[in-house]
């Protein structure tokens, strides 16, 4: 290791720090003899930078030499930026190291494409192969599969990483192609393939054989650029819909805009990336997977965008105040999910604790439901608020909105999984 | 006719206490330090001698009725070092030996509920503790590192730094508490106190070759990793709380 690598790890970090799935949850294993390191399951941070993201992964790029000239990248091949390859030892004695001082969980690892897409994965998967089986490192590696690699080389990488992704960036063919001219989606969804065979044939291997090897254990994630084309909140959030039905797409990720390459006329002039529609894009992901929500129910063809000064859940309950309200001391888990205010902790505490007395609005703040909201959609004990039903919903958004602003990015979910 | 307890203010000593509550059939209202004057109006005074017979079957009842988290819940909540968390916590066991273990998920009771957010917040704090300790490898091979955590909560992260780091010789200092756990990388572990203060960072000569660079290497990892577009100071303050930054190594201000 020299001061060389200095220099190399910032302009390498700096070219892999706008992909966004940071992540490390999935996997779960501990201590083997003879292996360094486990991987904790719940995905720990080990630090925050100072955008508020979550530090999990070494996440860098192997080279940000790129051939390729991809709209939004700034890795593109026509930008003059500085340029860097790591090789493959120092990148895992870089890896072992941050690790053994617990700066890290493991390693996220993605590259531009240099020469062809397989000369490219074959080199990704070499670092991960060095780290599994010359340092026995038992930590969490995640790697970036390169649109339009092999079959054999997404195989070989499975062996090795935690996760894959393949990221489909553009929500729409016809824009990537407008885009990306050298992309296009069979390049992204023919890796996402061979990824989710790759794992459900391991996972039947192993119903038979014990030992059989594994195969990304925390399956695949992907990740779409919001804001970069005209698409709406249900073109993005249909996608996500269908890629979740697949069985091994854990999470989808949703990168606000940021507008790194002013002079390419193709793309919209944002002075600020669109950090709240992808707060709300992260909010309607979480009821997608979390509360029994259908896309249909979040966006429609009348309102094909999140609403920007509410969250979608309060929206939908607002849409449907025939819903409402909803008594805590009987309605089943799914009612609950539904009340704005109340969470899936919330709703599982107060499923567990009215079994001994009907619950009371300070009980019920104190097991951690927001009763600001709450109050609209519910009743209780004693409850004597007015509902939605009294109030009407155009009051009740009205109440909710008018309090003062608070900084919407605090409440983008960093880790969870 | 009110009555109040006597002991050592350990965790065994409090088991004690409840075996002796349940054994006279006598609650005490108070819990006293060996030493404290009891009250006024306290009529009668038990002085509980700490027995690990006694106080181990006070926790084999408790692990007969509630599952091992619980427990953990238990141990969590003692570890926050609360003046009164043992008072607490005697009233939690006494309701969960009343009800057969079903108190504990009664969130709507005022102790438990206190209880819980106690645990959630001590293992919040243990969760800082496996987040933000920063090893610095030192010239005799060791990784160090020191933090100080509000609660005492180095005991419940320990099996964390045992399990990730077995091949690797440790030490884990709680600068609050001055004590630590020294591992031997081969399975070993073992508490350790010093007697002069311990400083966050390690002086150069006592780091091992090559130390400073890595610990360089992820201080600018850390500072480009950042979106500037981006910056978001409340939340990163919020999630990284000030009172870690001295120790952090990529908040030091040793190579800006
Ligand atoms: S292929 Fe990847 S690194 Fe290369 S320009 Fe496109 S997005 Fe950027």
């Amino acid at each position: 290791m020299t001061d060389e690598v200095l220099k190399k790890l910032q302009v390498l970090a700096e070219s892999a720090k706008y992909d966004v799935s940071c992540a490390s949850s999935g996997t779960s294993r501990s201590h083997r003899v003879g292996a360094v390191g486990s991987a904790a399951g719940w995905g720990i941070c080990h630090s925050f930078a100072e955008d508020g993201r979550c530090i999990s992964l070494l996440k860098i790029m192997l080279t940000n030499y790129c051939k390729y000239d991809c709209a939004y990248c700034i890795n593109r091949v026509s930008n003059d930026i500085p340029r860097a390859t790591l090789s493959v030892r120092e990148l895992v004695e870089l890896t072992m190291e941050f690790y053994r001082r617990n700066y890290i969980e493991g390693l996220f690892l993605s590259s531009g494409v240099v020469r062809s897409p397989d000369y490219t994965m074959e080199r990704l998967v070499r670092v991960a192969k060095d780290l599994r089986e010359v340092h026995h490192f038992n930590g969490y590696i995640h790697l970036k599969s390169i649109p339009g690699a092999s079959r054999e080389l997404v195989n070989e990488a499975g062996r090795y990483a935690d996760r894959l992704s393949v990221n489909i960036e553009i929500p729409n063919e016809t824009s990537l192609k407008l885009l990306a001219p050298d992309k296009d989606f069979q390049q992204v969804f023919t890796p996402m393939r061979y990824i989710q065979q790759g794992v459900l044939q391991q996972a039947e291997e192993r119903k038979h054989f014990r030992h059989a090897p594994r195969f990304a254990p925390a399956g695949q994630s992907t990740q779409m650029i919001i804001g970069a084309t005209p698409d709406t909140d249900r073109d993005v959030l249909r996608l996500s819909s269908a890629l979740y039905r697949r069985p091994t797409m854990k999470r989808v990720y949703y990168s606000g805009y940021i507008h790194v390459n002013t002079y390419d006329t193709r793309l919209p002039a944002m002075r600020q990336a669109p950090l709240v529609r992808e707060n709300r894009l992260y909010q309607a992901d979480w009821l997608l997977r979390f509360y029994e929500f259908k896309v249909d129910e979040i966006v429609d063809d009348a309102m094909p965008n999140l609403d920007l000064e509410i969250d979608p859940k309060l929206a939908w309950a607002l849409r449907h105040p025939e819903y409402f309200p909803v008594d805590v001391n009987r309605a089943d888990y799914e009612q609950l999910l539904r009340v704005p205010g109340i969470g899936v902790k919330s709703a599982k505490m107060i499923l567990v604790s009215r079994r001994f007395a009907p619950l009371s609005s300070e009980q019920l703040k104190k097991m951690g439901v927001v009763m600001k909201k709450a109050r609209y959609f519910i009743t209780c004990r004693e409850l004597p608020f007015r509902t939605i039903q009294e109030l009407s919903p155009a009051f009740v958004r009205h109440q909710l909105t008018r309090t003062k602003k608070t900084d919407e990015r605090q409440l983008i979910l960093t880790f969870e999984d | 006719m009110a009555c109040v307890f006597r002991y050592d203010k350990t965790f065994e000593g409090l088991l004690t206490c409840v075996f002796h509550a349940y054994n006279r059939r006598q609650f005490p209202e108070r819990l006293l330090d060996l030493q404290e004057p009891a009250g006024l109006f306290d009529d009668e005074v038990l002085e509980v001698l700490t027995d690990e017979a006694l106080a181990g079957r006070v926790w084999q009842g408790v692990a007969r009725l509630v599952r091992g988290e619980f427990m953990r819940g238990i141990t969590s909540c003692w570890l926050s070092e609360l003046p009164g968390v043992d008072e607490l916590l005697f009233r939690y066991l006494r309701k969960l030996f009343d009800t057969k273990g079903r108190s504990v998920y009664n969130l709507a009771d005022a102790d438990v509920l206190a209880c819980s957010q106690l645990w959630k917040k001590v293992s919040n704090e243990c969760t800082r503790v496996i987040q933000f300790t920063r090893f610095q490898k030192t010239a005799d091979g060791i990784y160090f590192s020191a933090l100080a955590p509000i609660y005492n909560v180095y005991p419940l992260a320990l099996h964390y730094f045992t399990d990730r780091f077995a091949d690797q010789p440790w030490l884990v200092y709680d600068a609050r508490r001055s004590y630590g756990y020294y591992y031997d990388g081969k399975g070993e572990v073992q508490e350790v106190r010093f007697a002069e203060t311990i400083e966050p960072h390690l002086p150069k000569e006592k780091l091992a070759e090559g130390e400073e660079l890595y610990q360089q290497l992820w201080q600018s990892y850390f500072k480009t990793i950042a979106i500037k577009e981006r910056l978001n100071p409340r939340l990163h303050r919020q999630q990284l709380p000030a009172r870690f930054w001295a120790y952090l190594t990529e908040k030091s201000p040793k190579f800006s």
